[in-house]
């Protein structure tokens, strides 16, 4: 088992460089000098500030160079500084150890994803097995359809228009940020509750998309499970039909499902700007649209890489997941 | 199906499932609305009429006006243009990226397979949108830089299923017969196997469109897409997100559009996937 995760470690290493290099190329895509835009906007800096500048961002050396010092930072998590007016650190503004931790984007942006899976996967496994044991039921096909349409949803609109029902029309909840104004002055279970109420749309919408796709993938993983012969075995010992199913059939269907939850971690954090920049939610997401905006590009970079990261581990959870659920594996390890 | 020419066989499957038939009509109608669009709108939509600013849905303007006096309507009519048009040029770019490197990689085999593959990993794990945003930053946001960067960034699950598609034909038969009979391989494997990996390559192109689609009106949506005064769904939200306290009629008709669009894509491409699956045909849909 130890020796299969130190060689799944070592496998990511070479995508992990793949993500650090395309993070650093897409930069240099750029026409003109990154610093351009630090200089632009100040039409009285000398040439001599120019080139100072260009030094401390090594653009006097070769692309190469720079890389393999830029690489050289990052490995001790230093992206440099960013090009906004505050010149903070990036990763500071990433995860400011001065904030509380409930206030630091990549905290926030992890735990609406994290949120988000658990609901995900409390909804859709019950789902899928329900509407496969009941095949071509009315009940199937309402779920059916709700998938369809849920693929089909844009997530933005979803999101307006339950805004505009439950925030504006009847006014139950705030319909941007992660806390009202007056949050500070608020007792304990105030403050949890409001905290809760601005995470409900945006939560309900990030795990929407997820839930239709889950659910169907459940559905015909469980559809294809209950073909087998074992599962007509269990049925012909007399086991009753919920033991069958969710403890011979279930446990078989599952397998699959935990592969595509590692690969929809990519569309989650992608789908994060999205949805916090329609929320007005301060995660990563709505940092990284507002750098891209500003062109700050140690910025960009760094939630590039991390956001490649976080998707790697994703995957190595999910590989994880698979080798502690299914026996076979584990046995050929 | 004895005896029935196997077009047929397609064609009795895919009208059968009456969802993915209802999608085909609509995904006409849009085309019809797209082309002719200039001529079923009932306004040009791009007329500025300051006295009838953001009005509800009336039979002067079936679907209400702008922050601008611009009928809704006919900007969803045309919005129709942009998406499609987006949506198409897209997956083409994608399907060819695709199709090119897929056909390589499982042909060819050994390293430059492991290369390409370990590429495809690799763009697989930036999440998409990112990517996205990442390259809109350094280049202007036209519609046709809108098409090529979507298209650069949805092209690997084509080029993986292209991969396993080839994978399992360049060992057949026919395949092995060209070889012997001294046919070349850029010739095997457009003439032999790319021919009859077809099948899969158009459903996911078809599904593809629903993506770009989807991806083009978020983009527009946050102001990054396709530029005002130009109309298109995703920054027809925009202004509705703007004025979600006074006009519902600007968030709730441009998304339906999306939604429909998107949604009858995704049945004719489920349903083209079910009628040309010899596996499925004996099974119930």
């Amino acid at each position: 088992m130890i020796a299969y995760l130190i060689k799944r470690l070592l496998e990511m290493l070479p995508t992990l460089l793949g993500i650090t290099l395309i993070s650093f190329f897409i930069m240099h895509l750029a026409p003109g000098k990154p610093t351009d835009i630090l200089t632009e906007l100040n039409p009285k800096i000398t040439p001599e500030a120019r080139e100072r500048l260009e030094k401390l961002y090594n653009l006097d050396k070769p692309v190469v160079v720079q890389y393999g010092l830029w690489l050289k930072r990052i490995v001790k998590l230093d992206f440099g500084e960013s090009f906004s007016t505050d010149r903070r650190p990036v990763m500071q503004k990433i995860w400011d150890q001065k904030q509380s931790l409930l206030d630091r984007r990549l905290f926030i942006t992890l735990m609406i994803n994290l949120i988000t899976f658990a609901i995900i996967l409390a909804i859709s496994i019950p789902i899928g097995v329900s509407s496969a044991t009941r095949q071509n039921s009315l009940y199937d096909k309402v779920m059916t359809t709700t998938v369809f349409i849920g693929f089909a949803m844009p997530s933005f609109w979803f999101a307006l228009l339950l805004m505009m029902f439950f925030g504006v029309y009847l006014g139950w909840l705030p319909i941007s940020g992660l806390k009202s104004l007056n949050y500070d002055a608020l007792p304990l279970l105030g403050k949890i509750w409001d905290r809760t109420g601005h995470l409900i749309l945006p939560v309900f919408i990030s795990a929407f998309g997820g839930l239709a796709a889950d659910s169907r993938f459940m559905r015909s993983s469980m559809l294809e499970v209950i073909r087998q012969d074992y599962v007509t075995v269990a049925r012909a010992k007399g086991l009753p039909e919920k033991k069958v199913i969710y403890k011979h059939a279930l446990r078989n269907a599952l397998l699959p499902l935990i592969t595509l939850i590692g690969l929809s971690v990519p569309g989650l954090i992608g789908g994060s700007v999205i949805l916090e920049s329609v929320f007005g939610i301060p995660g990563m997401g709505q940092l990284f649209f507002m750098s891209v905006m500003t062109r700050d590009y140690p910025m960009v970079m760094c939630i590039l890489t991390i956001g490649g990261m976080l998707t790697l581990l994703g995957n190595l959870f999910a590989d994880i997941g698979y080798m502690l659920a299914d026996p076979r594996i584990r046995a050929r390890q | 199906m004895k005896g029935r020419p196997l077009r047929n066989v397609f064609w009795r499957r895919f009208k059968r499932n009456r969802l993915a038939a209802a999608g085909g009509v609509v995904v006409l109608l849009m085309f019809f609305a797209a082309v002719f669009a200039p001529f079923i709108s009932p306004h040009n939509p791009d007329d500025i009429d300051r006295k009838h600013v953001l009005e509800a849905p009336s039979l002067r303007h079936p679907l209400g006006t702008d922050d601008l006096g611009r009928d809704v309507s006919s900007r969803v009519i045309w919005g129709a243009r942009i998406s499609l048009s987006v949506g198409f040029v897209a997956v083409g770019i994608a399907a060819l990226i695709g199709i090119m490197l897929g056909a390589v990689s499982g042909y060819y085999g050994g390293w430059i397979d492991r290369i390409i593959m370990r590429f495809i990993d690799v763009m697989l794990s930036i999440p998409t949108f990112f990517l996205i945003l990442a390259v809109i930053a350094f280049i202007e946001p036209s519609i046709w830089n809108i098409m090529i960067v979507i298209g650069l960034t949805s092209w690997m699950g084509m080029a993986r299923l292209v991969r396993a598609e080839v994978l399992s034909l360049k060992e057949r038969e026919f395949v092995l017969a060209a070889k012997a009979l001294g046919a070349g391989d850029a010739n095997i494997i457009v003439r032999h196997i790319m021919i009859n990996s077809m099948a899969p390559v158009f459903v996911s192109a078809v599904l593809g469109i629903a993506g770009a689609v989807l991806i083009e009106s978020a983009l527009s949506f946050l102001g990054i897409g396709v530029q005002p005064p130009t109309p298109s769904w995703g920054n027809i939200l925009t202004l509705g997100k703007d004025n979600i306290e006074i006009a519902w009629w600007l968030s709730v008709f441009p998304g339906l559009a999306i939604l429909i669009t998107v949604l009858s894509y995704n049945l004719v491409g489920e349903g083209l996937r079910d009628a040309l699956d010899p596996r499925l045909w004996d099974v119930e849909i």
